[in-house]
């Protein structure tokens, strides 16, 4: 029994990280419901848990799954509408469900569709990347919350607005038109792409890790549309920059700068892979953003063959990459790619002008890539003012801890 | 389901624009009316006065406060709306992109809660 138990919460487990997404698209396609489909999702894993323990695994537990979830949906609507002949539209509903429960082995992959459903115009950028969490992998609002800097409740309930205005609003389910699939695509792969930075970002949260959470629903993007180059840069461009992952510490913990990483800790595998995707993006003659800054991380990953980087070719594609995304994230890496060809003051003369972009007074990396230009054109006592500004911004304190010594190093400015 | 589209535009620009422009768009909402007809979708719309002919009214203290204007003060004012029916959110977006007041100005498009009796 304990062994039956133990298979049956494994069975439970296993379906839920492969199959959640898929269930709640076609459930939540079905409906446009996507909190009601969640809801029912979850009253069926929790049945799963009672019934399967006692009578066995089923031998289609996704299809046992979406048969519960679908009496689960009829149930709640029936109650809603309580006292009152059941509708047209719940009764067809019902029949429908009905009908396709009993024959179904194969549930459709509509996860796709509920990512465009995410990222859709209509709803807020900023909530689009914790939906397509939420709704394709399952995350709760305390882990989404905590990536991206919100409390739970405020997560929650930014959440269950935005899958209210899908339903309300009538989002569709649905792969959009060519005409209209470059730019609802470029949404989808920035919400994923933002999953991957917090992820990036929070290297020590190893427990939840959205960076590979992200990776993993690149991958889903590729799968599912094969022939968008800028879906294969996007999955490239993490896979690179994931291949540092165990480099980007040391031992005891510490921030390594990508200059100094050692290039036999990089994960030789995830490189090839990305190398891979690339190549196979640069066939489709679509070039784009994400192919760009893949092909600079790749140039970057070539020091493990070269033992040194082609900051020229770097410096070049900087300079496309500028052409068709102009902002000081760019400019910034732009005028540090430039001061390793010409010299740290043309580096300096590269960055953004401060007067005209006053966000950068509180960016970060400006001032960390400041600091190190100043620090090697000699201009001592501004280097210091400048990794001042670099560690009072910066909250990762591996990152923080670096920047003070560096600091530290200074020579003494007389 | 159903959608209000609500036609925003800048009144201002109204006087100053030639006869023929007038005529123009005029001659474009009777082709954009008669789409919507022809596809089934159309529920209903308006053309609405100027803003200046519009008031507010609100109740006071079991007094009604009548002012004069428009409720909100803009550049942009409500010239008209349409109910439409779409299948969803993109098909109405697309009947908004077509209307001639999203040349001038800028269309909302607003689902319409559905009553159950």
């Amino acid at each position: 029994m304990a062994d039956g138990d133990q298979s049956a919460h494994e069975v439970a487990r296993r379906v839920a990280r492969a199959s959640y997404g898929k269930l709640i698209a076609y459930l939540a396609k079905q409906t446009r419901d996507v909190a009601g489909a969640e809801d029912a999702l979850s009253e069926a894993f929790a049945s799963a848990l009672v019934d399967w323990p006692r009578k066995g695994a089923p031998d289609n537990p996704e299809a046992w799954l979406m048969a519960v979830a679908k009496r689960k949906i009829i149930d709640a609507s029936r109650r809603k509408r309580s006292g009152e002949a059941s509708t047209d539209h719940l009764k067809l509903m019902a029949e429908e469900l009905e009908a396709m429960a009993s024959k179904e082995q194969h549930i459709p992959d509509e996860r796709l569709a509920l990512m465009f459903a995410c990222a859709h115009p209509a709803i807020d950028p900023n909530i689009r990347s914790p939906l397509i969490l939420q709704t394709v992998l399952g995350l709760d609002a305390v882990d989404i919350g905590s990536a991206f800097l919100v409390t739970p409740a405020a997560m929650g309930q930014r959440l269950a607005r935005a899958k209210n205005k899908i339903k309300v609003a009538g989002i569709p389910f649905r792969v959009p038109e060519w005409a209209e699939l470059g730019e609802r695509l470029d949404a989808v792969l920035e919400a994923i792409y933002a999953a991957y930075t917090k992820g990036w970002n929070d290297p020590a949260n190893v427990q939840n890790n959205l960076a590979d959470e992200a990776i993993w629903l690149g991958r889903l993007i590729v799968e599912l549309l094969p022939h968008e180059a800028e879906a294969l840069g996007l999955l490239a461009l993490m896979l690179f920059l994931q291949s540092r992952h165990e480099a980007r510490r040391s031992v005891s913990g510490e921030f390594v700068p990508l200059a100094d990483q050692d290039p036999s800790l990089w994960n030789s595998e995830m490189i090839a892979e990305a190398e891979g995707q690339l190549l196979r993006a640069g066939e489709l003659n679509a070039i784009g953003r994400y192919q760009l800054e893949a092909a600079i991380q790749s140039a970057h990953a070539a020091r493990r063959l070269t033992g040194s980087t082609d900051w020229e070719a770097i410096v070049q594609l900087y300079q496309g990459l500028i052409k068709i995304m102009p902002s000081p994230v760019v400019a910034i890496n732009l005028a540090v790619a430039v001061s390793e060809v010409e010299g740290p003051e043309a580096g300096l003369a590269a960055l953004p002008d401060l007067a005209e972009n006053i966000e950068l007074m509180e960016f970060q990396p400006y001032w960390a890539a400041k600091a190190a230009l100043l620090s090697r054109a000699d201009s001592i006592s501004e280097a210091a003012e400048a990794y001042g500004m670099a560690i009072g911004l910066e909250s990762d304190p591996a990152v923080r801890n670096f920047l003070l010594a560096k600091r530290s190093a200074l020579p003494k400015a007389n | 389901m159903q959608y209000m589209l609500m036609i925003y535009g800048d009144e201002s620009a109204m006087p100053k624009a030639s006869k023929e422009s007038m005529n123009q768009m005029s001659a474009a909402y009777a082709a954009y009316t008669q789409a919507l007809q022809k596809a089934g979708v159309m529920v209903a719309g308006d053309r609405l006065h100027h803003s200046t002919d519009a008031a507010t009214v609100r109740m006071n203290n079991g007094k009604a406060k009548v002012l004069n204007g428009p409720y909100a003060e803009s550049k942009e004012q409500l010239a008209g709306h349409y109910v439409i029916e779409a299948n969803d959110l993109d098909a109405a977006l697309a009947w908004a992109a077509k209307c001639p007041g999203a040349q001038h100005g800028v269309l909302e498009v607003r689902p319409i809660v559905k009553m159950s009796n």
